[in-house]
Order: structure tokens, then C-alpha cells, then sequence
């Protein structure tokens, strides 16, 4: 996935040449979304042995703009499920309340358990399906963690075009290109992630915050982590990165006031 | 790499700043800022023989230059009994727009175990596979971006395998490549299963040059050409790789395995 959230779901220019914006002044009501405005960047997740990390950072851009600065991408659903979001907020918020709003029904039948993450991540991904089969996409890229209906660790992705996969680690955005390969170092595959702890994981997770810091230029250095195991959520919103290192800026060249 | 999917404001057109939104429409066709497909990567085979059928697929997803995961399934059970088609004895591999192919598997899996419900018998390779014709014609203008590939026994126990085009065109064939790499895999696969550019050996030269006809294979045989099919696409196709997944179907049922392919 492109790590600029304005270029999902688009034609491809080399494919398709450039793309027309025509449409964007045609004041007929009933638009539907042709790109999202304001949008947040990466969401990254691991599994460890007992659960899953997730992790994305607070900001709202408006384009290059850092708009809002205390946006909680993160959305515990239950005591075992965790939503990320990627991409455009507004259809964030949307999905936020029918996710109340599918909340509120489930507890009000008289069904013994809760939803899972498994079960979240299909409904989520079919919503995903029929929207952008409507050609009204959710502009959204989503990460679900959690415990699936034997209590194992749970991690799955669902884009704007409905597609859906699910790996130990994932990462949306500009962390689909600089935080996966760090965590595929660590957790390669399924059997790796019983080697895996809590702490292990967290710092994973921290490093590549600290990455994507480094290297996005739509990031912050404030966010979210929310770990999901069998004894609950832990969410934490306002986290900072620590032990940044900005030693290495000064060996790059090639880029602003320098002269050799 | 330079060209693929630049996610720039695009060129001449509004930027992030709504001052810049152009006043006049431009003359010309009005293009949709929104795509519904994608391409998975990846690439499926299917081999039927006198008495069996194998279908075959790697697991990775990709994106663009990125990997999704390495484990992505594209051959699913269909019919059978509850969510994971216990006793199932028709396989449908689908290759192409990840999401359309789900979507499609799952509406035809609903179909057959429905029609198992309805009429007391399990459904025949052969009805499934008309079946699947007229789901995908049914959505012939807004296709299921998908090469599906069908397999099973049919009504005399041989191997029955059919291949589809995105619109429902269908055809029963000996083998079938499908995918990513199809123009890799299916040269070998004519020459190797339909025995097309090979003679017997000292039959003359010119027109009097007999073919040599092609006979089903043996089950051992098969496998074998299918994971020389998959080693060799993975070395030369980037979106192939990382595990091949077999589906066998005989008399016995569906037999499925997993092995590593190289995960560069």
C-alpha cells in the first residue's frame, strides 16, 4: 500500500495517465468521497505469545498542514478488540459510531459472548466491501487486533477496496515500507510468534513508532499503544517517544544549507 | 520505481488548497477519482488427470512493490459441511483482485451448500461450474476481477477441471494457469501435459512428423510438473513466492498441503 493515504484506490498515473479533477466543482448533491482531506498516517501492530500490540500516532493532517494534534486513532471496541485507523478521519468518525452503534445492538441481544476480533474484522471488512462496491469508499485503511474466538491472538487489515489479509505483524501506510521489514526481523512468521513476549513486542512496536517519526514527515511523536491479551485491554493516548537520536541527521547530505 | 502509484497532489489539478480547485470543467471524458480494483499478485494452477484433480496456488498478497502477508489462501473448499467444508468435493481457486475473489467464493460456497440443503445431494462438478458462469456474467459490467479456476470429479470420477475469464466465458480443459505468472506456467504446462510441440521420436521429418498424443497423467507426475511449475515462476516473477498450497481431490476427498517456496 502507498504510504500516501491520497493516492488509494486512485488509477495508477503510469497505468492510467494523470488524473483528471473535474469532478471536484460539480456542485451536485450527494457526493461521494474522490479523496480524503483530513487524514492520519501510519497504524502498526504486532502478536506476541499472549496477544497484540497496536500503535499509531495523534495526529490529524490537513494535506502537509499537522491540523489536530490530539486525535485518538485507536478505538477499543470491547475488553478484546482493537480497531486502528489509517487514512481519512471523518470516515473514522463514521465508522466510530456504527461501531457504538453495533455495540449497543449486540448487548441488547441476548447472545452469552461478545464479539471477537475475528468477528469485528469480517463485519468491518464487509462494510469496507459494499461501500467501495457503491463506489462511495470508507477512505480508511484498518488494522483489527484482538483475541479471536479461541482466546489466540488476532490481527487483520481491511482497506478501502475491501481487501483483507492478516499477518503476525502489519502496518498500514508509510509503515507498510518502514516499520514491516523491522518487525519481520523479530517475527518472521506465525511460529516465531510464540518466541515473542510482551516486552518484547511493546519495544518492537516503540522502535517503529520512533522510525516512522524519524522518516514521516506526517507524523508526531505523541501517540497511542494499546495492548489486547486474555486479561483485558491496556490503552494508553497519550505516549511520547523517548531516547530520540537525532545524531544521525547530521550526516546526511545533499539536503538544505550545506555546502560540500 | 519512480512512476508507480505517485501519491503527489496531481499535476494541474487541485492541490491541498481549495483556492487552487480549477473554475472551468475540462472538456473530455469525466474520470472517477475513485478505482475499485486492485491486483493481488500472485498465480494459480490446475491439472486434472484419469482419476484425480490437483489445484495449486502460492500464498502471497501483494500490493504494488509491497508484500501483504505471506500466507493469503487462494484455493477454497466449496459445499461440504459447515464453515470449514468438511467432506467438500469441489475446489475453486481465484486469482487476481483478492477482494472480489473472496466475495465470489463465498457467494458460491452459500449457493452449493444451499442446493445441498434444497435437494438432499450434493451438487455435480458440472452444475457448480455453470453455476459459477452466471455469477460472474450476472456482474458482466462490474466484473469480478478475477481468474477463477474450478476443480472436482465428475458424474464418472474423472478429473474435471474448468477455467474462467473475468465475465463467466468458460471452457473444461486438462490444465490451466492462471495468474501473475500464467504466461510463465502455461507454455510448460502445453508441453508438458498436452504434449504439444513433441513427437515420436523417428517417425520422419516434415508433414510426416507425428505428434505425440497426450495421454492422463499419473498422480505422482502431476505433482511433480506443478512444483517445477511454482520453483520456476518464483525465480523469475516477484509478485510468486513464499508458500505453495495443494489441493488433491480423488474418490477419497480433498487432500490439502503446504510447502515452503523461496520468500525472496
Amino acid at each position: 500500500m502507498n504510504h500516501l493515504p491520497q493516492a488509494w484506490g486512485r488509477p495508477r498515473d503510469d497505468v492510467y495517465g494523470a488524473y483528471d479533477p473535474s469532478h471536484f466543482q460539480n456542485a451536485a448533491p450527494n457526493q461521494h468521497t474522490q479523496s480524503p482531506i483530513v487524514t492520519g498516517t501510519s497504524v502498526v501492530a504486532a502478536k506476541f505469545k499472549d496477544g497484540v500490540v497496536i500503535a499509531a500516532d495523534n495526529l490529524a493532517s490537513y494535506g502537509s498542514l499537522a491540523r489536530f494534534t490530539d486525535v485518538k486513532r485507536l478505538r477499543k471496541f470491547n475488553d478484546e478488540v482493537v480497531v486502528g485507523f489509517g487514512g481519512d478521519v471523518s470516515d473514522m468518525q463514521y465508522l466510530d459510531r456504527l461501531l457504538n452503534s453495533l455495540d449497543i445492538r449486540e448487548n441488547y441481544s441476548n447472545t452469552e459472548s461478545s464479539l471477537n476480533a475475528k468477528n469485528l474484522h469480517t463485519y468491518l471488512s464487509k462494510v469496507m466491501y459494499k461501500r467501495r462496491s457503491d463506489f462511495n469508499p470508507l477512505w480508511n485503511h484498518l488494522l483489527i487486533a484482538g483475541l479471536d474466538g479461541d482466546a489466540k491472538p488476532f490481527l487483520a487489515s481491511a482497506d478501502l477496496l475491501g481487501t483483507t489479509f492478516s499477518s503476525p505483524t502489519l502496518a498500514t501506510g508509510f509503515g507498510a515500507h518502514l516499520a514491516q521489514p523491522i518487525m519481520r526481523r523479530t517475527i518472521p512468521d506465525e511460529a516465531a510468534v510464540q518466541n515473542v513476549s510482551k516486552d518484547d513486542a511493546i519495544s518492537l512496536v516503540k522502535e517503529c513508532m520512533k522510525v516512522l517519526f524519524y522518516r514521516d514527515a506526517r507524523s508526531m511523536d505523541k501517540y497511542s499503544i494499546a495492548i489486547i491479551t486474555k486479561a483485558g485491554v491496556e490503552l494508553t493516548e497519550d505516549e511520547r517517544l523517548e531516547n530520540q537520536s537525532w545524531a544521525f541527521a547530521e550526516s546526511i547530505r545533499g539536503y538544505g544549507t550545506q555546502v560540500n | 520505481m519512480a512512476a508507480v502509484f505517485s501519491g503527489a497532489p496531481p499535476q494541474g489539478g487541485p492541490g491541498y488548497s481549495f483556492s487552487q480547485t480549477p473554475k472551468a470543467a475540462p472538456s473530455g471524458e469525466r474520470q472517477h477519482g475513485f478505482y475499485p480494483y486492485t491486483d493481488n499478485g500472485g498465480s494459480t494452477l490446475g491439472i486434472s488427470g484419469a482419476t484425480f484433480t490437483i489445484l495449486a496456488g502460492d500464498t502471497r498478497s501483494t500490493s504494488g512493490y509491497n508484500i501483504n502477508t505471506r500466507c493469503a489462501p487462494k484455493l477454497f473448499k466449496i459445499g461440504g459441511e459447515g464453515p470449514d467444508n468438511k467432506g467438500a468435493r469441489i475446489v475453486l481457486s481465484v486469482v487476481g483482485f483478492a477482494a472480489d475473489g473472496e466475495a465470489l467464493k463465498e457467494r458460491l460456497d452459500t449457493i452449493v451448500k444451499m442446493y445441498k440443503y434444497q435437494h438432499g445431494k450434493p451438487m455435480s462438478v458440472s452444475a457448480c461450474a455453470q453455476r459459477l458462469s452466471h455469477i460472474l456474467y450476472n456482474k458482466r459490467f462490474f466484473p469480478y476481477y478475477v481468474h477463477a479456476i474450478l476443480g472436482g470429479l465428475d458424474e464418472d470420477g474423472k478429473g474435471a477441471l474448468y477455467s474462467y475469464d473475468p465475465v463467466g466465458s468458460y471452457e473444461r480443459e486438462q490444465c490451466r494457469a492462471a495468474g501473475a505468472a500464467a504466461s510463465l506456467i502455461m507454455p510448460f504446462l502445453d508441453n508438458q501435459v498436452n504434449f504439444k510441440n513433441q513427437h515420436v521420436p523417428g517417425s520422419g521429418t516434415g508433414h510426416e512428423l507425428q505428434a505425440r498424443v497426450a495421454v492422463p497423467l499419473p498422480q505422482p507426475a502431476v505433482e511433480g510438473l506443478v512444483r517445477d511449475a511454482f520453483t520456476s515462476a518464483v525465480e523469475r516473477h516477484i509478485e510468486v513466492g513464499d508458500e505453495l498450497q495443494m489441493m488433491i481431490i480423488t474418490r477419497d476427498g480433498v487432500e490439502e498441503t503446504y510447502t515452503p517456496l523461496k520468500k525472496d
